[in-house]
C-alpha cells in the first residue's frame, strides 16, 4: 500500500542519514583532529577557521536574503542604478575590504613561532613508510628514535624535516600546520606545545603504496618528565644475549636495525631499542603485543603492502615470539 | 598669445593599450615580489626590516596603475548615456574602454598591495 511504501522509504532515508552521520562523526576525535588542538600554530588554526566559517554563513545568509528580498519586490520597485551602486558597494567595496581585514588578521598568524639555537631540535626523516627520529637537545648527545616524538609541553620545538626516497609530509594536526619533506632539502617546522597528552600524527604526501599506513604518535610531556626520559632513554642499553637476542642476531635483522647495546648500528629500517616503549607498531597501524609483533616479523607485507622488510615467512613462529618478546623488553 | 597645442590631459586617451597598462604592472610586481623573495632568501636569508628596492618596486607599480586609473577616471566622464557602452559610437567606445580600465586599475591598485602585505606582515624565509 501507498502510505506503507512511503513509510518505508522515509526510514530508509533516516537510515542512510543516520549512517552519513556516523561516518561524519568518527572523523570526530580528540588525539588526530586539528579542531583538538594542543599546540600554540593549531590553537591559531582553530580560531581562524571558526571565524572565516561564521564570518562566510553569515554572507551566505546575507546573499540568500538579498535574493530572497529582489525575488519578492513588485515590479518597477528596483532601480537600475539602486542596482549598480549594490553591485559596487556589495560586490567590490565590501570584498576588498573583507579580505583586506583577513589578510591583516591572518598573516600574523602565519609568522613562524620564534626559535633560538637552544631549543630542542628534533630530526625527523620521512621513508617508506616510516618515521626516523633524531632528538638533537642543545649542548646533549642525540637520541635516534622512530615512528614516534615526544614533546615538552611549553618549549619551543624545532622540527627539522626531510625525506630520503620520495615526497613525505609531516602532519600532527593537533599540533601545528603540515611541512613538506622533501630529499635534499631541510624544512624546518617550529612547534610549542600547549598541553600534555597522546595524539596522531600522518603522513599527507602520496608516497607509495602503504601511505595511508604511514602515521606516527605524538606523546606531549610535562618538561621534567620530558628531561627525565629523554636522559633515561639515552642511557638505554639491550641485552646482546637470550634466545630472541639470539634469534635477531642469526637473522641477519642487524644488517637493517640497531639496538643499543648490542653490536647492531644499521640505519636501513627503524631504531628498535625503544621498541618495548612504543604506542603502536609499524608506524601507527597496530597495537604492539607480542603475537602481533611476531606476525608482523614474519610477513610485513600483509599488514603494510610494499614495506622495505623481507618476509620471513620460514621462520618458526615460535623463534618469531621469541623475538618479539625480546623486543619487547624481556632479557 | 594662446597655446594652440592641446593640454595634456585632452592628448592622451585611453585604448586598449591603456586598458592593459594595470593589470601587466600587477603581473609584473608579482614577478618581481617573487623574484626579489627568492634572491633575498636565497643570499641573506631574510628579509631586512625596510627592504627598501621592494618598497620602491611597490611603489612605482602602485603610482602606475593610480596613473592609468586616473586617465580612465577623467575620460569615463565624456558626456554619454548610462552604461552598458555598447554601442559602436565613438564616445562609447571610449566610456566602455575608460570605464574597464578603471575597474582593472581598482582590482589591480588592491591586487598588488595584498602581494606586498606578507612581506611586511612575515619578514621570514621559512
Ligand atoms: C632489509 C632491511 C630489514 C631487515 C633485514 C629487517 N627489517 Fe625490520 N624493518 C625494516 C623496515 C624498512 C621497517 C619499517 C617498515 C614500515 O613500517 O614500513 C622495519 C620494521 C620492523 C619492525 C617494526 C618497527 C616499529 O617501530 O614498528 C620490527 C619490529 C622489525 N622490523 C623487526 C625485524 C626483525 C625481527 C628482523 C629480523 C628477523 C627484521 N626486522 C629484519 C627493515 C628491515
Ligand atoms: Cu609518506
Amino acid at each position: 500500500m501507498r502510505w506503507q511504501r512511503e513509510a518505508t522509504g522515509t526510514r530508509v532515508r533516516l537510515r542512510r542519514l543516520a549512517a552519513t552521520a556516523i561516518l561524519l562523526i568518527t572523523g570526530c576525535n580528540r588525539h588526530q583532529s586539528a579542531l583538538a588542538p594542543f599546540g600554540a600554530e593549531a590553537d591559531d588554526t582553530l580560531s581562524l577557521t571558526i571565524v572565516l566559517a561564521s564570518g562566510a554563513a553569515v554572507i551566505a545568509l546575507g546573499v540568500v536574503l538579498l535574493v530572497w528580498n529582489a525575488s519578492r519586490a513588485r515590479e518597477h520597485a528596483l532601480s537600475e542604478s539602486g542596482g549598480l551602486r549594490l553591485v559596487l558597494w556589495a560586490g567590490a567595496i565590501f570584498p576588498t575590504v573583507v579580505l583586506t581585514v583577513l589578510l591583516l588578521f591572518a598573516l600574523p598568524a602565519m609568522r613562524p613561532l620564534p626559535e633560538s639555537d637552544a631549543d630542542l631540535r628534533i630530526q625527523v626523516e620521512g621513508e617508506q613508510f616510516w618515521w626516523r627520529v633524531r632528538y638533537a637537545p642543545p649542548g646533549a648527545a642525540p637520541l635516534m628514535a622512530a615512528n614516534e616524538v615526544r614533546v615538552p609541553v611549553g618549549r619551543t620545538v624545532v622540527f627539522e624535516l626531510t625525506a630520503t626516497d620520495v615526497i613525505h609530509s609531516f602532519w600532527i594536526p593537533g599540533l601545528a600546520g603540515k611541512m613538506d619533506m622533501i630529499p635534499g632539502r631541510t624544512n624546518q617546522l617550529v612547534v610549542r606545545a600547549t598541553k600534555p597528552g597522546t595524539f596522531r600524527g600522518v603522513c599527507t604526501e602520496f608516497c607509495g603504496l602503504s601511505h595511508a599506513l604511514m602515521a606516527f604518535d605524538v606523546i606531549a610531556m610535562e618538561p621534567a618528565a620530558f628531561d627525565a626520559w629523554l636522559a633515561e632513554a639515552r642511557r638505554t642499553e639491550r641485552a646482546s644475549s637470550g634466545r630472541g637476542a639470539q634469534a635477531f642476531d642469526r637473522r641477519g635483522c642487524g644488517a637493517c636495525h640497531a639496538i643499543a647495546g648490542t653490536p647492531h648500528h644499521a640505519v636501513i629500517g627503524p631504531d628498535l631499542t625503544h621498541y618495548s616503549e612504543r604506542l603502536t607498531l609499524g608506524a601507527g597501524i597496530l597495537e604492539p603485543t607480542v603475537a602481533n609483533t611476531a606476525a608482523f616479523i614474519r610477513d610485513p607485507s600483509a599488514f603494510k603492502p610494499g614495506a622495505r622488510m623481507p618476509a620471513y615467512a620460514a621462520m618458526p613462529q615460535a623463534e618469531a615470539e621469541a623475538i618479539a618478546r625480546y623486543l619487547k623488553g624481556a632479557p | 598669445m594662446k597655446d594652440e597645442r592641446p593640454r595634456t590631459k585632452e592628448r592622451v586617451k585611453v585604448t586598449l593599450w591603456t586598458l592593459i597598462v594595470p593589470p601587466t604592472t600587477w603581473a609584473a610586481h608579482f614577478l618581481f615580489s617573487y623574484l626579489w623573495a627568492a634572491i633575498s632568501c636565497a643570499k641573506v636569508g631574510k628579509f631586512a626590516t625596510f627592504p627598501t628596492l621592494f618598497v620602491v618596486g611597490t611603489v612605482i607599480a602602485l603610482i602606475v596603475i593610480a596613473a592609468s586609473g586616473w586617465i580612465a577616471w577623467r575620460q569615463s566622464r565624456v558626456p554619454g548615456d548610462a552604461p552598458p557602452h555598447q554601442d559602436s559610437t565613438d564616445v562609447d567606445r571610449l566610456r566602455f574602454l575608460a570605464v574597464s580600465t578603471m575597474l582593472l586599475a581598482g582590482l589591480s591598485f588592491v591586487a598588488v598591495i595584498y602581494t606586498a602585505l606578507p612581506v611586511v606582515f612575515i619578514g621570514n624565509c621559512r
